[in-house]
């Protein structure tokens, strides 16, 4: 089974965001760096299915040469292989999907796996693009991922509920939360990952179509109020809620 | 700012040796006699890339596997910290000192001490970690035969088996050679019997082998390999302990103990090599232990005195709390300093050693107790930091401090087994200048005669003016001086005591505080000059440094002061004293608004990180 994962280098969950003094792009000072946490499900499912299937994982990334940490992640993981796709200019979500595209029809894999989303940008638009593109079906939101004799049944996570779809390989998986979890790189997986390649590509070009002109962080929050303990205060939240608030 | 200053220094250190990733030996013991380039320094600021995925990998394990389930460790749940151990032997947290050929890694001693730096966050799991794969895994490491290698360690690696060690015994603690436990032979050779009790086993509730110490025939102290189904083999009831709770602690009883002779460890009447060796680095990883449990409470006190209000106002926002919140960072960064400075000069000769050589494993034993001294150091300093921090983090909880419902009672009652266990801080503080005084007669270190030499010269004798770093032109000059000042009083005191020093123990504690001060100033200069140079300091760091060296040099002093005293009188004293006095002038610093400064960095981030 050959299995490719696109996996993204995002800003740490706990990092402080600021805003550049450009108001488009973020400030990169002091920002640390990790695999995006969808695209951490997915490594994990590649890996799950070579354990079961035999065969081999390769992970792509497009980006600077900052992304070979996220890449080096993921060889630490267990994966066989890692392309970092050279790119330092901002792309839109259709950029992405291109340059991805065009190396993985070359790589014909029989199971593609991305994150739902990258955790960034927030587009969610990646994953389907490129399944569009290589003319593949796509299951996005996925919870379970079965690969069976002839098809592939996929549990996905809808409003309120699940919906069980049925489909063949090759085609796109979007890994959502509650897939599996994902194991630690092992101290032997580290060590391993140093000797594994990072093979760079130059990435296929693409025409910016969608393009950022303003960033914005929300309001900042303003403190919560704490009101007496008393039976007065029943009476002054709902003023509050009606007055201040404005929601009922 | 300062630090654009220091360019100019910087780029003359970029040439000779800035991108060099491996070290020049340094001699155990001779920080107290040479100058140190920060550039053959090891700081945590030069992780490689493979250190800092070790390091993500064990702080997401500790914050994922252990740290909320820490409840139930500490009521012992049935299985719970061994299930974890096992866990953890998956992801590669147990075999990191072990060699390769029996399923380890060998991943050399920085990236054990930054293991047990994480874990140290854990308290009770961290003893029970530290205690399997440093005193129970270690033994067999260094002495023991291939069979006995083949067969333990591949399963202390994954943690299949687990492993204790002890030494101790009810009437023989500090003084462990004198422990009664007896070995004899049994009629038909195949076995040793063993009689006695044990004290205070970690891991002894689940532990599957316990390395224990005992004397053949009543006077040979020799180590041997017990397991747990061995006949007359049997543990006591748990212990129950001020801290440290989750870790299990009991007695070992031994009755007609049939121990194979194979499972003898190393030679008869040799145990002491074993006992003492495997403590340098027990202490070495408590001190590692140490500095990541202040770490958590630092954040946990920070966290918690930005949102507890009082008068209107955040708590933090009050000087005392900056003071506290200050003084917890500054330890805290010097302690690191310390440990991966000592963690490069061990590295350095481990990387020169052929892990295929025969005695591989000896040089490897040798080249760890060359640093004995610093690991005393480390083991003295870093859990006297973590009881300073504690208990400072239980006051700014104030009230709540004290209740169990917040995290930082448990690891005031975790941190106090730091100052006892691995050999007390009184111990280990004879143990630092016996073994320098030790390396100097046997010509190792050039202490005497330098002591010698400074007296002869007394009233000459000025500090040289170091041109180093401009800014920090005093610390350096001051750092210089109380390496004189030991040298110089280890003197006085070796001349006047001679062999009758060792009952001269409160001075003998007076040199080692000043020995460790040395080696804690230096280290975070060092670390803070080396990072200038390549630009990645910053004004925290050096307001570090210069509070540090400031408020330490008074304690220099005053130790240097008490020795003096109560060695000489009169004219002696009085010229000793004047030499002192000039020894260690100089105007003190605004440490108030420094420690503020450094304070409100602190204030500004979640985590600590400085
Ligand atoms: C929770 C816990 C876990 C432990 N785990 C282990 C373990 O896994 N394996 C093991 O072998 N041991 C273990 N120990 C034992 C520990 O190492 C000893 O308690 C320690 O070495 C001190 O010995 P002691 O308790 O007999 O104190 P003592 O030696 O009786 O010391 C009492 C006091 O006298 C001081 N003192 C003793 N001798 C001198 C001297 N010459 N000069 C000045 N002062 C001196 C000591 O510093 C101390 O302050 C553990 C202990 C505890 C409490």
């Amino acid at each position: 089974m050959k299995i490719a994962v696109c996996i993204n280098h995002v800003p740490d969950t706990e990092t402080k965001i600021k805003v550049g003094a450009d108001n488009v792009n973020i400030d990169k000072t002091g920002v640390n760096y990790m695999l995006s946490p969808y695209d951490e499900f997915a490594v994990e499912e590649a890996l799950r299915i070579r354990e079961k299937f035999t065969g081999d994982v390769t992970v792509l990334s497009l980006g600077g040469d900052a992304h070979k940490e996220t890449l080096r992640k993921a060889l630490a993981m267990g994966v066989e292989k890692a392309v970092l796709l050279k790119d330092d200019s901002v792309r839109d979500s259709n950029g992405v999907a291109k340059a991805l595209a065009e190396e993985l029809r070359q790589m014909s894999p029989d199971v593609i796996l991305f994150g739902k989303q990258s955790i960034d940008y927030d587009n969610a638009q990646v994953g389907t693009l490129v399944a569009e593109m290589l003319g593949l079906p796509s299951v996005a939101v996925v919870v379970k991922l079965d690969i069976q004799e002839g098809k592939v049944v996929c549990d996905r996570e809808i409003e309120g509920g699940h919906e069980i779809v049925e489909t063949k390989l090759p085609a796109v998986f979007l890994a959502q939360k509650g897939l599996n979890e994902p194991r630690y790189p092992s101290l032997k997986g580290i060590m391993a990952a140093k000797s594994k390649p990072i093979e760079e590509k130059p990435a296929a070009p693409a025409e910016v179509q969608v393009q950022t002109i303003h960033l914005k962080k929300p309001p900042a929050k303003g403190s919560g109020k704490i009101l007496s303990t008393d039976d007065s205060a029943v009476s002054e939240l709902i003023r509050l809620l009606r007055e201040e608030a404005k929601v009922i | 700012m300062d630090a654009p200053k220091n360019k100019k220094q910087a780029n003359k250190h970029t040439r000779c040796e800035m991108e060099q990733t491996t070290l020049n030996h340094v001699k155990g013991g001779s920080f107290l006699l040479e100058e140190t380039d920060p550039y053959n320094v090891f700081t945590p600021e030069d992780f490689s890339e493979q250190h800092q995925m070790i390091s993500k990998t064990t702080s997401d394990f500790v914050d994922n596997e252990i740290l909320p389930r820490i409840n139930d460790i500490d009521d012992q749940k049935d299985g719970l910290t061994v299930s974890l151990l096992k866990k953890a032997g998956e992801v590669g947290l147990l075999s990191i000192d072990v060699p390769e050929e029996y399923g380890g890694l060998e991943l050399g001693i920085t990236s054990s001490i930054l293991v047990a730096e994480h874990i140290g966050r854990t308290g009770s799991w961290a003893v029970s970690h530290g205690a399997h794969t440093g005193i129970g895994t270690l033994p067999i490491v260094f002495f023991g035969t291939e069979d006995q290698k083949k067969k333990y360690l591949p399963r202390f690696a994954t943690g299949e088996w687990i492993s204790s060690y002890s030494l101790s015994e009810p009437s023989s603690g500090s003084d462990a050679l004198s422990a009664r436990t007896t070995a004899v032979l049994s009629p038909d050779n195949n076995h040793y019997l063993l009689n006695g009790t044990k004290m205070w086993l970690s891991n002894a509730g689940f532990a599957d082998v316990y390395i224990t110490f005992a004397q053949v025939n009543g006077e040979k102290f020799s180590a041997f390999i017990i397991e747990k189904g061995f006949p007359g083999v049997s543990t006591g009831a748990e212990e129950k302990k001020m801290g440290i709770k989750g870790s299990s602690t009991r007695q070992l009883i031994l009755e007609n103990a049939q121990v194979p002779v194979e499972n003898l460890l190393g030679e008869i009447g040799r145990g002491h090599i074993i006992a003492f060796n495997i403590l340098n680095i027990g202490r070495f990883k408590l001190g590692a232990a140490a500095i990541g449990a202040a770490k958590k409470v630092i954040a946990d006190s920070n966290s918690y005195a930005k949102t507890r209000m009082q008068f209107n106002k955040p708590i933090a926002d009050f000087g005392m709390i900056k003071h506290k919140l200050a003084e917890m960072a500054i330890r805290t960064f010097v302690g690191e300093s310390m440990l991966y400075r000592t963690a490069g000069l061990i590295d350095t000769v481990l990387k020169n050693i052929n892990k295929e050589s025969p005695n591989a494993a000896a040089q490897t034993l040798k080249g760890i107790e060359e640093y004995a001294i610093e690991c005393s150091i480390l083991k003295v300093y870093c859990s006297e930091i973590l009881d300073y921090v504690v208990d400072e983090g239980v006051q700014i909880f104030g009230g709540y401090g004290y209740s169990e419902e917040y995290p930082v009672a448990r690891a005031y009652r975790d941190s106090r087994i730091n100052r006892i266990f691995e050999g007390t801080n009184e111990i280990n503080r004879l143990l630092i200048p016996a073994m320098l005084l030790k390396r100097s007669r046997k010509g190792e270190l050039d202490l005497l005669r330098r002591a010698t030499q400074l007296a002869n010269d007394l009233l000459s004798v000025s500090s040289t003016n170091c041109e180093a770093n401009a800014i920090f032109s005093t610390q350096r000059k001051l750092i210089d001086n109380a390496k004189k000042l030991a040298v110089m009083m280890t003197g006085i005191v070796a001349q006047k005591f001679l062999e009758r020093l060792s009952e001269q123990q409160e001075i003998l504690s007076n040199i080692s505080d000043i020995v460790m001060d040395v080696y804690a100033m230096e280290s975070v200069l060092l670390r803070v000059e080396k990072n200038l140079a390549r630009e990645t300091a910053n004004e925290i760091h050096i307001k570090i440094v210069k509070t540090f060296v400031n408020d330490t040099m008074v304690r220099v002093e005053m130790n240097a002061r008490d020795i003096l005293s109560s060695t000489t009188e009169g004219d002696t004293l009085r010229t000793y004293l004047a030499v002192l006095k000039r020894f260690t002038k100089y105007t003190p610093l605004n440490t108030v608004a420094l420690r503020r400064v450094i304070a409100d960095e602190l204030i500004g981030k979640e985590k600590y990180s400085l």
